[in-house]
């Protein structure tokens, strides 16, 4: 099996060699001999290489010796040296394996506490050799949730975002179905869908929308009601070979954005038009980056594939915006393209990736916000705001991306770092960085780092991200790296519910999306700043919450002030951050935000950028703060929060949804 | 020719250990993992294990010697000893560890020490059977 360590070079689905699961080196650790020996040979019956231990310190030393020399681990549980269990956590942090554990004691205890540490499963002694045949398939899912967590991180350079592709297929059209599941279900998407090679090889030729093609799909969502609209029933009846459910999933997605963006932009165009024109060049690079980002993100299954598609749309917004329009068929040509790209976000740059570095500059921003890379993050921040705009009126579909953001929350915490990250494409390295790994301490942490890397993108559609806020909160708020997108990223925010923080506010706020657009800034900030990309998340989310006047459970102010403002500060953002001027703005006004530390110098620039903003950025720092201000209740993470919802604070002012959209819409001229 | 009543013998005498329980599914299990790599397999596990096993037989044993009993310590000894003896497929053996375990669980020394006896003999029952068997 070529499974290297790394998981970037595993590409789920696709490197699998054919005589995979033979050759699957496997450490047995097992005191009792005579298992031992029962067991390597019913090991080698099943053409594995099989390395065997009697003792629990040998095994460690092996497995570090040669970190990469082992694809799982058996180890029983009752041994004299060491306990099992204390052994599957060392594996788990060093080495992170899959580990399987074994013993005589069939009782629930012991098989729970199993489960608790960490443990991919659990066999009872005497152990059958068909159990031992399927071993290799915690292998292979852990890579998968590995690749794509990965990717989300911003490795987009590396690789393929295939699974996450998947993921993100999956997002947009199951909407919920949980693709978060993470790797599980990419894998089974990958399985299930050959199509799905196209998408989820990098380099795979994308599917380009072209006008025809995009009409055919508008009259069959048109036919369908697009509430009804689903991407299987859509498919059917656009009825074009090779065109996969994957494909028309992801453009829907991009699609109901770009119409929600629609419904609320048409106040801020004029002003953001003019920024955006400004910046066109990285402009449309933003827009590819965070659709990539959310793609990415979504497919880390972190974003609810809703508020991915918003991004992106967002994303793809701001591209148009530049062009100060009406993005409408062009966005929607773009964001369909560049959603599928995006999928890939680090493979797929397809059709921005050059922008990709433009984006970069966006992202990576949240330190050095240059003029020039503030008018981009204003750009993002801008497509963001039509996102949000769209997703308000999607209120559906939000809802599906709360459920997913919840999900994906709960799932993801490690790819939090990541997928934050990766939506900023080129920060998310950054974010995943620092936010990642701090912020996933949390179970949100995985939400966030969803919304980490979309951050940047979906900074507009606040609403969605508060949703995702919500999530992350909830999770963790470690996680939330505070791009606007996580949080808000399911314009249905309202659906969040689930943690209760963003969800409610989430979906009120989405409708600010306007704020967004500072929450664009905030998160190159954060990215900048580890924890603080959750923050910028948070920030993120703030400004979709911001539509809801607080209703965010604490940490999801953002949500509220969202609206307005980016109120990141997502628990606390009360609502205020909507009223920010959302278009010119970039800044949140985050209410609550706490000072993110270093998302301050984000806001600043955002701030210059938008003059017009009506939005209160506040503190946009959404980077470093800590975003746990912004959820503090949801996410233990205090820090990131804090940082998030001090961005938010910044902003808040604004109480208006709608300034948020006032805000996108400026950026985004549609 | 004079193989075939030794193998219909063998037959016999190993439908003989399933069918008076000493042995189980498991030991089945064994059977199949034996092959022209290794010829003895099956052998060398059983062989394992009562060298093996016998070690466990005498911690047990000394532990049942200090009063009061250590529960704590027999059952774990019992439960790695469970083992074992299911992994070969050693039914009875495995009943009695069972049993012996419940008496640790409810404190019954005196069960304790009756389960105990009672596995011996199965013990060797098996390891007697199984002996030859092989030969």
């Amino acid at each position: 099996m070529s499974i290297s360590s790394s998981t970037s070079t595993w590409k789920a689905g696709d490197t699998i060699s054919d005589q995979f699961p033979a050759g699957l080196r496997v450490l047995v650790v097992d005191d009792d001999p005579t298992c031992l020996m029962i067991l390597e040979k019913m090991l080698i019956a099943c053409l594995y290489k099989v390395t065997k231990c009697n003792r629990a310190e040998t095994a460690l030393s092996k497995l570090r010796e040669n970190k990469n020399g082992y694809d799982i681990v058996l180890s029983d549980v009752h041994m004299p040296d060491m306990d099992g269990f204390k052994l599957l956590e060392h594996i788990g942090l060093e080495m992170d394996l899959p580990v399987i554990m074994m013993s005589a004691d069939d009782g629930k205890q012991v098989v729970m506490k199993g489960v608790t540490h960490g443990a991919c499963d659990y066999l009872i002694k005497p152990v059958r050799i068909e159990a031992l045949k399927n071993i290799w398939q915690h292998v292979v899912r852990k890579r998968k949730n590995e690749w794509k967590e990965f990717e989300q991180s911003g490795s987009v350079e590396e690789g393929d975002r295939q699974p996450k592709q998947s993921d993100d297929a999956d997002y947009s059209s199951s909407a919920n179905e949980g693709n978060w599941k993470g790797s599980k279900r990419r894998k089974d998407e990958e399985e299930e869908t050959d199509e799905r090679d196209d998408t989820s090889t990098l380099k795979k030729p994308r599917v380009v929308w072209s006008v025809e093609l995009h009409q055919q799909f508008v009259a069959a969502v048109n036919q369908l009601g697009i509430d009804k609209a689903v991407p299987k029933k859509i498919l059917e009846l656009m009825n074009v070979p090779g065109l996969t459910r994957e494909n028309v999933a992801s453009h829907l997605q991009k699609y109901r954005l770009y119409l929600r963006r629609l419904s609320g932009v048409s106040q801020h165009q004029s002003n953001l038009s003019t920024i955006i024109s400004a910046q066109d060049p990285t402009f449309g690079s933003l827009s590819s980056l965070s659709g990539l980002d959310l793609q990415t993100l979504a497919a880390t299954g972190q974003l609810p594939a809703q508020s991915l598609a918003r991004l992106q749309a967002a994303g793809l917004g701001r591209a148009t915006a530049k062009s100060g329009i009406p993005i409408t068929l062009v966005d929607q040509r773009n964001i369909f393209s560049f959603e599928n790209p995006k999928l890939r976000f680090g493979e797929g740059q397809q059709q921005h990736m050059t922008n990709k570095q433009q984006v970069n500059l966006l992202h990576g921003i949240p330190t050095t916000m240059e003029p020039k890379q503030l008018v981009s993050l204003r750009h993002a921040a801008q497509s963001v705001g039509n996102m949000n705009m769209q997703v308000p009126p999607h209120g559906a579909q939000s809802s599906q991306n709360n459920p997913l953001l919840m999900q994906m929350g709960q799932q993801q915490q490690q790819s939090r770092g990541q997928m934050l990250v990766d939506s900023t494409i080129n920060h998310a390295p950054r974010l995943s960085s620092s936010m990642g790994q701090p912020i996933l301490s949390n179970g949100m942490a995985t939400n966030v780092s969803s919304r980490n890397g979309i951050p940047e993108n979906i900074r507009a559609p606040g609403y969605s991200q508060t949703p995702s806020m919500l999530n992350f909160p909830m999770n963790h708020a470690s996680e939330l790296p505070g791009n606007c997108f996580p949080l808000g990223s399911t314009p249905g925010v309202s659906n969040l519910t689930s943690k209760g923080a963003f969800q409610e506010d989430v979906n009120s706020e989405i409708k600010g999306s306007g704020g967004f657009m500072p929450s664009y800034d905030v998160f190159n900030d954060l990215n900048q700043h580890k924890p603080q990309s959750w923050e910028l998340q948070n920030v993120g989310i703030a400004f979709d919450t911001s539509q809801n006047s607080n209703s965010l459970q604490g940490n999801l102010d953002l949500t509220q002030s969202a609206l307005g403002q980016q109120g990141f500060s997502s628990g606390q953002m009360n609502g205020h951050n909507r009223s920010a001027a959302v278009a010119s703005k970039a800044m949140f006004s985050t209410d609550d935000v706490k000072e993110l530390g270093s998302a301050q110098n984000v806001n600043q620039h955002l701030n210059n950028l938008l003059v017009d903003n009506s939005i209160r950025v506040k503190s946009e720092r959404v980077c470093d703060t800590s975003p746990a201000n912004i959820f503090p209740d949801h996410f233990g993470q205090d820090d990131l929060m804090s940082a998030l919802l001090k961005q938010q604070e910044s902003v808040a002012s604004s109480e208006n949804e709608f300034d948020f959209d006032g805000y996108s819409m400026n950026n985004i001229p549609v | 020719m004079e193989r075939n009543p030794i193998r219909r013998q063998l037959a016999i005498m190993r439908q003989s250990l399933f069918d008076q329980g000493h042995v189980d599914e498991q030991f089945v299990q064994l059977e199949e993992l034996q092959d022209d790599a290794n010829p003895n397999f099956v052998e060398e596990v059983v062989t394992l294990y009562y060298r093996d096993s016998a070690r466990i037989i005498l911690n047990i044993e000394q532990a049942l010697e200090r009063k009061p009993f250590d529960f704590r310590k027999l059952d774990a000894y019992m439960h790695q000893f469970k083992g074992s003896s299911s992994s070969i497929g050693a039914k009875k053996v495995k009943a009695e560890s069972t049993l012996f375990r419940e008496c640790c669980k409810s404190g019954n020394g005196e069960g304790c020490m009756r389960s105990f006896q009672q596995l011996k003999k199965e013990y060797a029952t098996l390891r007697k059977k199984l002996g030859a068997y092989f030969q």
